[in-house]
């Protein structure tokens, strides 16, 4: 499963599911980018065969209704769909 | 920029709907309903995970499957692309919504297998009943209609109900 990563302050392990089609999901990366925190993403709509397939049975781990985004920090946090406030309480 | 959000909130309005009053949101989210159609030949919901064989997707093309329930439930549906006339007033809170989708399968799945041969109506209508999966519409002739006269959508979203 390959991660897009993107630079900034250290906030712990951060991973968000998301695809690149969803309006949630933008409003998500953009506040991360916002606080300028570190992260990687993957779009899982751009995954394809053994990738989709890794990424989905990651992402069940977290979140059993497979849905986007869903932000997971430090393998232990899960925050599901665009929650402005628990994120910027995670992160900021 | 507008038109395309003037087009589709005009037609959303014409079946009772209405749409999120953020054009720019709402604009991005209908070019990726176009991209999905380019991707899968199908307007798949651009916030849910598409498998690329419509057979299987059927119940998220949008307007998907969940739209009505969502609208009832959390005043917008799964992508906030329509939204209740409250939230449009101020009156219910615009935020992000769990997808109901797969638990939705599963109920539909176990009540199918429970019920198999249940639903044979004992009422003798000359034409089959048919019920729009979206919108609820029904009507009873030999087959579905090619567009829902309603929401719009096509007759393979439709269920035989009696």
């Amino acid at each position: 499963m390959k991660l897009e990563h993107v630079d900034g302050e250290n906030k712990g392990n951060i991973v968000l599911f998301a695809l690149s089609t969803c309006g949630w999901c933008k409003k998500t990366r953009m506040l991360i980018e916002n606080l300028g925190v570190e992260y990687n993403y993957i779009y899982v709509d751009l995954t394809n065969g053994d990738e989709r397939e890794e990424a989905v049975e990651t992402l069940k781990q977290y979140n059993p209704d497979i849905s986007f985004p869903t932000l997971v920090i430090n393998d232990t946090d899960t925050i599901i769909g665009f929650e402005e406030d628990k994120i910027k309480a995670k992160l900021s | 920029m507008g038109q395309a959000y003037d087009n589709f909130k005009k037609e959303a309005e014409s079946s009772g709907y209405n749409v999120n009053a953020d054009v720019e949101f709402v604009e991005m989210l209908l070019e990726n309903i176009d991209v999905n159609i380019e991707r899968y030949g199908y307007g798949a919901c651009p916030c849910r995970l598409a498998s690329g064989e419509k057979e299987k997707d059927l119940d998220l093309i949008c307007p998907c499957d969940y739209r009505d329930e969502d609208l009832d439930n959390y005043g917008a549906c799964f992508c906030a692309l329509y939204v209740t006339q409250d939230v449009l007033d101020g009156k219910k809170k615009l935020t992000s919504i769990p997808d109901r989708r797969l638990k939705e399968l599963e109920l539909k799945k176990n009540k199918k297998t429970q019920s198999n041969e249940d639903n044979v109506s004992s009422l003798n209508f000359e034409f089959p009943v048919w019920r729009c999966k979206v919108c609820g519409y029904l009507c009873s002739r030999p087959k579905p209609p090619n567009k829902c006269p309603i929401c719009k959508v096509d007759a393979e979203r439709f269920e035989q109900i009696l």
